[in-house]
């Protein structure tokens, strides 16, 4: 198994009670609850988390893209994936990914990747979302054409690193008359492409085609709910006629690993809650505007709002699989528990959420290197 | 007075009309919540006019085409639709995006239209005004936020919102996010062709829109050079359906 150290890169500094008043930190937060001191303290701390991956023995480190929201302090991976570029010589670099329908020009995505590729020896792991629902409200892009921008936008990518330019790209959206990139990536035939979901089959039929074979994560999700999209993931893929590797699949999942199951609990608790029912917590019309899922999908959340958009506790959440916690002999057997019911050969884990601070994500992040991963990477 | 329910097929997309009363043609064309049941101003309109009520494509039980994906598309649309059907000296009434697909119609062509209603109409942006985002509402929100009388939001919220109802909300919302998302329920080109409408023009506008502000209605009489303005007091969104009387007399005078 591959494992990934993933960060959000919260904002940390959070006045929580005006983030809670406020009903969600997306979209509309007041961005004078941004101090740009903290940040800088923040931005700091977070890259020096990501750069120890390194040193700890991850395979790959890997970053993200949210826009507008402290939730995440990545309004662009690709500032956070190029310092760490230059800070790291061997590890792997994912960015989870490029939000791409909300780009004006996806030629941008496609040159910027190749210039970290290229910068880092071949290190990058591309990644490509739709952007969530909120940051169409941000943007303004139409999320009734969300998936087509992302379909071509994507198409325009995998022909500008694959094929000899310039040649002319005629799309709905994109038009371009002379596709040249410069630079080329290094990696052959283009940097792997994965695709993070929140779970949705439109995803996976497109992902698991023979054509693309993309990696599939589930992120933030039920143990059950990923168990049941990684297998639909595979039965796809049977569809298409061929077997899939393992690789092809990968769980994100927030991880705390303490001394003892009540001591880590006792420490996880107050960040993981902040996480869950602060930092993710959003209204319905803002997680899903139209179009952004099919209105079946849609009627589903609606049905699950309880679940979905209440309060989850740091017990509930162990045990629905939402987070994975305990001391290093809990949170190996688990995973090794989930791993035989799901196979995924990517696990991706989120060591600091939250407000959880810098002492404790160090020790997380030692303690989950040092005595489960070794085990890990062996299944 | 009664109203024939029929489906049309025009360009490729089924069209579910309702048709009632006799006289003068008049052409209604609703907002972004669709016309689920027939108003009673129109019942009242049908008793001088001959009513024309169609759904969209993209609302209620219209179809929703691969070709509608812009309000353009919805301009040509009807004025195929008035042709196909035979329409002329047509009074057009349109309320909210109604009232912005009849505006995009106008600039194009106004040979088979006589004069126009708009009825707190989207399609302009007026400087330093800023409608609602009720793309950000919850429904219960928009209900109250659609009238000035809340009894009225009271009794709406208070229905039972069947299955069926839940699909074509979803459905409408989302031809809607379609149509208007960006630019936010406006046209930025259409002010540059207003003049185009020589037609003469009424607009109706609830005082207490808290949708689209009245702060609209004086910049867009500006722009339209055959225009008057009926300002409600103590009325919302829906003029026509929150003061149907005051609406019908003016529609009629």
């Amino acid at each position: 198994m591959r494992i990934v150290l993933f960060h959000l890169m919260p904002y940390a500094d959070l006045d929580l009670e005006a983030a809670r008043r406020n009903g969600t930190v997306w979209v509309k937060l007041p961005n004078r609850h941004f101090d740009p001191a903290k940040g800088h303290q923040l931005y700091n701390r977070y890259l020096d988390e990501l750069e120890y991956g390194e040193t700890l023995g991850f395979d790959v480190i890997a970053v993200n893209e949210h826009h507008q929201t402290a939730y995440g302090l990545m309004p662009s991976p690709i500032v956070t994936a190029s310092a760490l570029a230059r800070r790291t010589s061997r590890v792997r670099i994912a960015i989870l990914g490029s939000a791409l329908p909300l780009r004006s020009h996806p030629l941008t995505v496609a040159e910027e990747h190749a210039m970290i590729d290229v910068i880092s020896g071949g290190r990058l792991i591309s990644g490509f979302v739709r952007g969530i629902g909120a940051e169409y409200h941000t943007f303004g892009v139409n999320p009734t054409f969300s998936h087509d921008r992302f379909h071509e936008a994507h198409d325009l990518i995998v022909r500008a690193w694959t094929e000899e330019g310039p040649f002319p790209f005629e799309g709905r959206h994109y038009n371009v008359q002379y596709v040249n990139l410069w630079p080329r990536p290094l990696q052959k035939p283009h940097p792997p492409i994965w695709i993070p979901s929140q779970g949705s089959k439109e995803t996976i039929d497109w992902a698991a085609d023979p054509k693309r074979r993309y990696t599939y994560l589930q992120t933030f999700s039920p143990a059950k709910v990923v168990e049941r999209y990684l297998r639909m993931y595979r039965d796809t893929a049977k569809g298409f006629g061929y077997e899939p590797n393992d690789s092809q699949l990968g769980w994100a999942v927030p991880v705390y690993v303490g001394k003892d199951d009540e001591s880590a609990r006792r420490e996880a608790k107050e960040h993981f809650e902040v996480f869950r029912n602060v930092f993710v917590k959003m209204p319905l019309e803002m997680l899903l505007p139209p179009g952004y899922t099919s209105r079946d999908s849609m009627k589903n959340v609606m049905k699950a709002k309880a679940l979905m958009f209440g309060d989850v506790t740091l017990e509930q959440a162990i045990d629905l699989g939402l987070f994975v916690c305990g001391s290093p002999k809990t949170v190996l057997s688990s995973f090794e528990k989930y791993w035989q019911d799901m196979r995924f050969g990517n696990l991706l884990v989120l060591c600091q959420f939250g407000t959880l601070p810098a002492d404790l994500t160090r020790r997380n992040m030692e303690l989950f290197a040092g005595e489960v991963m070794p085990a890990l990477k062996k299944l | 007075m009664e109203f024939r329910e029929s489906f049309v097929e025009l360009s490729g997309c089924g069209v579910r009309l309702r048709r009632g009363g006799q006289g003068p043609a008049l052409l209604f064309l609703h907002g972004a919540s669709g016309m689920p049941a027939i108003l009673p101003c129109l019942h009242r309109l049908a008793e001088r006019f001959d009513v024309v009520v169609p759904e969209h494509p993209g609302y209620g039980r219209s179809g929703e085409p691969q070709w509608l994906e812009n309000i353009h598309d919805l301009a040509y649309f009807y004025l195929d639709f008035m042709e196909s059907l035979g329409l002329r000296d047509v009074l057009l009434v349109g309320n909210s995006m109604g009232g912005w697909i009849a505006l995009e119609i106008a600039v194009r062509d106004t040979s088979r239209i006589k004069a126009m209603v708009l009825v707190s109409p989207a399609g302009v942006k007026a400087p330093g005004v800023h409608p609602a985002d009720t793309f950000l509402m919850s429904a219960e929100e928009q209900v109250r936020a659609l009238v000035y009388d809340q009894k009225i939001a009271e009794a709406r919220l208070a229905e039972p919102v069947t299955p069926e109802a839940l699909d074509l909300a979803l459905k409408n919302r989302h031809t809607t996010a379609r149509l208007a998302w960006e630019p936010r329920f406006h046209d930025p080109h259409l002010p540059k062709w207003l003049h185009r409408i020589q037609v003469p023009v009424t607009i109706v506008w609830g005082e207490e829109d808290r949708i689209l502000p009245v702060g609209i209605a004086p910049y867009l009489q500006k722009l339209l050079r055959n225009s008057r303005l009926e300002i409600f007091p103590k009325c919302g969104h829906l003029p026509h359906a929150e003061m149907p009387e005051r609406f019908v007399e003016i529609v009629c005078g």
